[in-house]
């Protein structure tokens, strides 16, 4: 056994392990924590297998940005446990019933596949890469020449769902005093300090602002 | 009738000759001895048989080596942070502990050391240990591929650049659960502000390593430091010698301010600390912490300005690289260039702290959202264009 099996069973034991506690852990914030530890445990199983800029991509993605705002979320949440564990009992039978399908399905899928018999001697001789063929270029050369409609696809779904969250979300709050940085900017001398002089006893109306000019007389 | 003679001796019991304590070391000594020539053994055996040991031995002889110095710099660094602070608002700073305060972090690690843990009662024990304990260990491994000097990096990965942001990106967590874990107003309110804070600079973060993963055609950091060494304006211009021009801050000298400005709200230091703003959210994430757990939360975020000081250096200010590549400047190693670099960008981080004012919140994403994100993606486009249209792509 070498290092590499070591870890292999380190990361996946820690991964499956991982996994049941986000679906068995009582506090939903737990149950996140857990999810990201099984993210990052799926990350070191990548970086066995050898793809690094893969394992890189999914901790800075998903474990960097999406798990963090998905705690965000969860965080701010107020949930009642007492309440969600009176509907756990509710539920039991319907989604007992969906993992027996789910496991029926894997067992079904996984028990009838069948392997050509040269498909064994075939991954050792397609595993023969180029020395200097780093991950990322290997990857860039496939995205953005063979699935290139693919991928812009990809991208233009995930426009489609970023706008339709904005526009979901975003409402107008009427009476709201925003910063326009620009506007403060764009203020020169000239336009934010008037130079008035008020007659004695009466107060500085519209009407009563007075520029001087430059011979100190109003204008 | 009483005796009455002082101190008299109590009559001491006649001693037999006791085997069993005299077998008992004898026992230990050759257990010990068994002990300590099976260790030998196992290390000969380890050094001669294994093919993994001795790799292993090095790579954690490195990585000690490594943290020691990193941390004993990081003390000083953390003394020049106050006294630039200082002179800048006209106070000595700390200047009692050893000659000149030399000795302050060291005297502030034992206070911290010794003090007593205090654990909130409505505190999610577990996480609030962790919390800390999290910052410190991600914000050291991130060091784990810096190259300080040609060849010096422990791990030289291919991915460098990615495995840094990577880790920077995951120290969100130990602020965020601390904040959580506090159970408390003020250290959750601090929490949320710094995931929404450092998963906004981040997106610039990364689109300014794109421009320069560009210009370099490689994700390995040695390879980037590389780049800046030879070819480039320098050569363009017909002076080689002259390795600064060469350095990635003159071509992509936007970058290296947008960088440099999100490199302060990545790691929370003023003027985007919000996250421990004190005159709004008392201390912000830290306002639950005190004793080691605390001095592991500073520990970790001087580490983390240590690694984007020295990410700065590596992208922008040539890493190892003498400034004039001419005998007197080539004669000082590399580590040395890369320490008095990391000096200088520490010293703009710390001088911006002491002069621009705490930004608002709105402020924050304002710039982060609405400037840095627009013009380092126009950035991209345009450095991917100009080295497309001129050829000048390696």
């Amino acid at each position: 056994m070498n290092v590499a099996t070591l870890f292999f069973y380190l990361f996946s034991g820690m991964l499956v392990g991982s996994a049941m506690m986000v679906v068995s852990a009582r506090n939903p914030v737990h149950a996140v924590l857990f999810l990201i530890l099984a993210f990052v445990n799926a990350a070191g199983l990548m970086l066995l297998m050898g793809a690094e800029f893969l394992a890189m991509l999914l901790v800075i993605v998903y474990v960097g940005a999406v798990a963090v705002l998905f705690l965000f979320v969860v965080m701010m949440l107020d949930v009642d446990f007492a309440e969600l564990r009176q509907g756990f009992l509710q539920y039991l039978p319907i989604g007992a019933v969906i993992a027996a399908i789910f496991f029926v399905e894997i067992a079904l899928v996984v028990g009838t596949w069948q392997l050509a018999p040269e498909a064994l001697s075939m991954h050792k001789a397609a595993a023969k890469m180029p020395v200097d063929a780093m991950n990322a270029r290997a990857l860039g050369r496939v995205l953005y020449t063979e699935y290139v409609y693919f991928f812009q696809a990809a991208g233009l779904i995930l426009l489609v769902a970023m706008i339709g969250a904005i526009v979901l979300t975003l409402r107008e709050r009427p009476g709201v005093r925003r910063q326009d940085v620009m506007a403060q900017n764009a203020r020169t001398k000239a336009s934010a300090i008037t130079m008035v002089s008020v007659a004695q006893g009466q107060g500085v109306t519209n009407e009563g602002v007075k520029r001087k000019d430059a011979s100190g007389q109003g204008v | 009738m009483v005796d009455i003679t002082p101190n008299s001796p109590p009559e001491r019991p006649v001693r037999k000759t006791s085997w069993f304590p005299l077998t008992m070391m004898a026992i230990a000594l050759v257990v010990a001895l068994g002990a300590a020539y099976g260790a030998l053994w196992g290390v000969h055996y380890l050094w001669t048989q294994t093919s993994w040991f001795v790799p292993t031995l090095i790579i954690v002889i490195k990585s000690l080596v490594l943290l020691v110095a990193l941390l004993v710099i990081i003390a000083f660094f953390l003394l020049a942070d106050r006294k630039i602070w200082a002179a800048v608002q006209l106070r000595r700073g700390p200047n009692v502990v050893g000659p000149f305060g030399l000795l302050q972090s060291f005297a502030d690690l034992l206070k911290f050391v010794l003090k007593e843990p205090v654990i909130p009662s409505g505190a999610d024990k577990i996480l609030f240990l962790l919390a800390p304990l999290l910052t410190c260990v991600l914000a050291l491994s991130a060091w784990a591929v810096m190259p300080v000097a040609e060849g010096w990096a422990i791990a030289d990965i291919n991915v460098g650049i990615l495995y840094v942001f990577a880790i920077s990106s995951l120290g969100v967590y130990g602020v965020i659960i601390g904040g959580w874990a506090s159970n408390s107003k003020y250290p959750f309110l601090g929490a949320l502000r710094s995931a929404a804070q450092m998963v906004s600079y981040e997106v610039s973060i990364g689109f300014v390593i794109i421009t320069v993963l560009m210009v370099v055609g490689s994700l390995n950091l040695t390879d980037i430091v590389n780049a800046q060494d030879k070819g480039g304006i320098a050569a363009a211009l017909g002076m080689p010698w002259f390795t600064m021009l060469n350095w990635f801050f003159i071509p992509l000298f936007p970058m290296f301010v947008i960088f440099f400005i999100s490199a302060l709200a990545e790691t929370n230091r003023p003027p985007f600390d919000l996250p421990e703003a004190e005159s709004e959210l008392v201390a912000g994430f830290m306002s639950e912490y005190s004793s080691t757990p605390y001095l592991l939360f500073m520990l970790g975020e001087y580490v983390a300005i240590m690694t984007m000081c020295a990410l700065t250096t590596i992208l922008f200010l040539g890493g190892w690289t003498p400034p004039l590549s001419i005998a007197p400047f080539t004669w000082v190693p590399g580590v040395v260039w890369f320490i008095a670099k990391v000096s200088f960008v520490f010293f703009m981080f710390a001088m911006v702290k002491a002069m621009v004012p705490r930004y608002r919140y709105d402020q924050l994403m304002r710039l982060g959202w609405k400037v840095f994100l627009p013009l380092s993606l126009a950035a991209v486009v345009i450095v991917a264009g100009v080295l497309q249209l001129t050829g000048w792509y390696r």
